[in-house]
């Protein structure tokens, strides 16, 4: 993807964005509400056409979207897939009907943990559930490239779990996904790298673990000295906490030596530029 | 695994497959629907009911206001069966998602709309079956006879392609299946009154019936009163005949015009999102 650039109106809601997608890795676009995650996500699946810039998804322009392309793809949208009155079980049927290679719909039920919802209506399952449900649509398929756009909102913790370790298999198999999440701690268990987008640009693509320079970033050192809270940032924290325990005779009071969290890191980025 | 397949290599399932595919989902959407089923299949039955038990005069000739009822009541169940049913089912699924999902899967577009076709027509062919059942059963409607038939069904078949095509395209202006009803339902009511379904069409007032007869609710109920009445009370008729070919004529320009507006503005996704 180069130069991609959506507006709506005289809102910019991407703004000359590069990316590339490495085929098998979970690569996860980060980013607060309205920074363009759906938007960019939904060009790549061909259900927007960019104003400016040039997208290729698996070798084809999503706007000219083929069958054949289609049925490489897996979709899970933001919005889910919909009421229905037929049940887990048929829905997954008739979408597997519509792919050249799909998988067993039991056993995509039994992947998301919905198997004994397989004769409830898609209509009568909760929040959660439909969200599974919409995952289960999305795999059947046996997708090469899933989007998976804001999958786990609404899940409950252990939900959450169950769907980590869904993504991480699926990732074992060889599929390739691009997931939007605004949830840090989704990004850091899941993506192999992290895009952060903000105001519709890629503010910084990373493996989790250097995003914003987190792994050579100044730790922070603080403590108490005369009354008053002191701190210092360092590159070499642990000569600085040496000569910290030279100018006290015992413990150094309320010693603090912090790196700074992928959350610190994120919030720097996505805030406003001061 | 054994053998290694070359995904791009595996065909497309056939069209056919999709279609059966898409004609069962549609076929459940609807009968499981009890709202659906209610309104657009009980409501025609529960009014012919009615209008037998109530008015019982003879429109001369020995003819009951009942018989003339029955070509009325089966032209609105082709209305409420496509153009009302259409119009809310698609504007239903335009709005929660379940259109915007189906066309980011390989299916062919065409399926959707084969799909709506089949429950249509299973729809249509019911609620006629079961009108002329209770026509007959209960007030002793004579069945139409000989080359009648004929045109009972090419005004039925015609008329209810126009109307779906009709209702596909009116769902578009609607932003929900709820306001596609508000918008649908007082003018499916309106033209029953004033297309001669439920009073006759000869003491209408003139400009109530050219109002009418800009639409094709009127030219059903004219070509099926042709089916269901002797054919001296064709006099009674604006023309003094029958007009079975200004019938097929505007029925057909309907389809046209239907399947035009279709095409200009069928949308997959809810407006707003491009």
């Amino acid at each position: 993807m180069r130069g991609l650039v959506k507006r709506y109106g005289d809102f910019v809601a991407v703004d000359g964005l590069d990316l590339d997608i490495r085929r098998g890795e979970v690569f996860a676009l980060l980013g607060p509400n309205g920074a363009g995650k759906t938007t960019t996500v939904e060009v790549c699946e061909g259900y927007r056409a960019p104003d400016a810039g040039r997208v290729r998804v698996l070798g084809e322009d999503p706007s000219d979207g083929s069958r054949r392309w289609k049925a490489q793809l897996g979709i899970v949208l933001q919005s889910g897939a919909g009421d229905s009155q037929l049940t887990c079980r048929e829905l997954l049927q008739a979408q597997a009907s519509y792919y050249p290679d799909p998988r067993d719909p039991d056993e995509v039920l039994a992947l998301v943990g919905l198997t004994e919802k397989a004769k409830s209506r898609g209509k009568t399952l909760s929040g959660g559930q439909r969200r599974r449900l919409d995952v289960a649509l999305g795999i059947v398929g046996r997708p090469t490239l899933l989007f998976l756009d804001e999958p786990t909102t609404g899940f409950d913790p252990e939900a959450r779990r169950q769907f980590w370790s869904l993504i991480r298999s699926l990732r074992e198999l060889g599929t390739t996904m691009l997931l939007t999440t605004h949830y840090l701690d989704e990004a850091e268990a899941l993506a192999d790298r992290v895009g952060v987008i903000a105001r519709g640009r890629l503010v910084e693509v990373a493996v989790p673990s250097a995003l914003g320079g987190r792994e050579t970033a100044p730790a922070v050192v603080s403590w108490n000295e005369d009354g008053v809270r002191r701190s210092e940032a360092t590159s070499t924290p642990t000569a600085f906490v040496r000569d910290l325990t030279r100018r006290f005779p015992g413990e150094v009071p309320d010693l603090a030596v912090a790196r700074p969290t992928l959350e610190d890191v994120y919030l720097q980025m996505i805030g406003e530029p001061s | 695994m054994t053998t290694t397949t070359n995904r791009a290599e595996v065909a497309l399932p056939s069209l056919a497959t999709v279609y059966r595919t898409r004609g069962s989902v549609e076929l459940k959407e609807f009968f499981r629907q009890r709202e659906s089923v209610v309104f657009t299949l009980a409501f025609p039955v529960i009014l012919l009911v009615v209008f037998g038990a109530v008015l019982k005069y003879d429109i001369g000739g020995g003819v009951t206001f009942t018989q003339y009822f029955m070509a009325g009541i089966i032209a609105a169940g082709i209305l409420g069966a496509s153009l009302q049913n259409m119009a809310i089912s698609i504007a239903t699924e335009r709005s929660d998602g379940t259109l915007k999902s189906l066309v980011g899967t390989p299916m062919p577009k065409s399926a959707y709309f084969v799909g709506k076709i089949v429950q249509v027509l299973a729809v249509t062919v019911l609620i006629v079956a079961i009108l002329l059942a209770v026509g007959v059963l209960a007030y002793g409607i004579n069945l139409p006879s000989g080359s009648d038939w004929i045109t009972f069904v090419w005004v039925a078949a015609l008329g209810s392609a126009a109307c779906t095509l009709l209702g596909i395209a009116v769902s578009s202006l609607a932003k929900n299946g709820r306001s596609a009803s508000a918008m649908v339902t007082p003018i499916a009511i309106v033209l029953q009154f004033i297309s001669g379904v439920f009073f006759q069409f000869s003491e209408i007032p003139a400009w109530m019936q050219t109002i009418a007869s800009f639409f094709p609710l009127k030219w059903m109920a004219q070509g099926l009163r042709s089916v269901f009445l002797p054919h001296f009370l064709a006099a009674k008729e604006p023309a003094g005949t029958w007009e079975l070919g200004r019938v097929a004529i505007v029925l057909g320009v309907w389809c046209i015009a239907g399947l035009l507006l279709c095409v200009a503005t069928f949308r997959w996704q809810d407006r707003g999102t491009d």
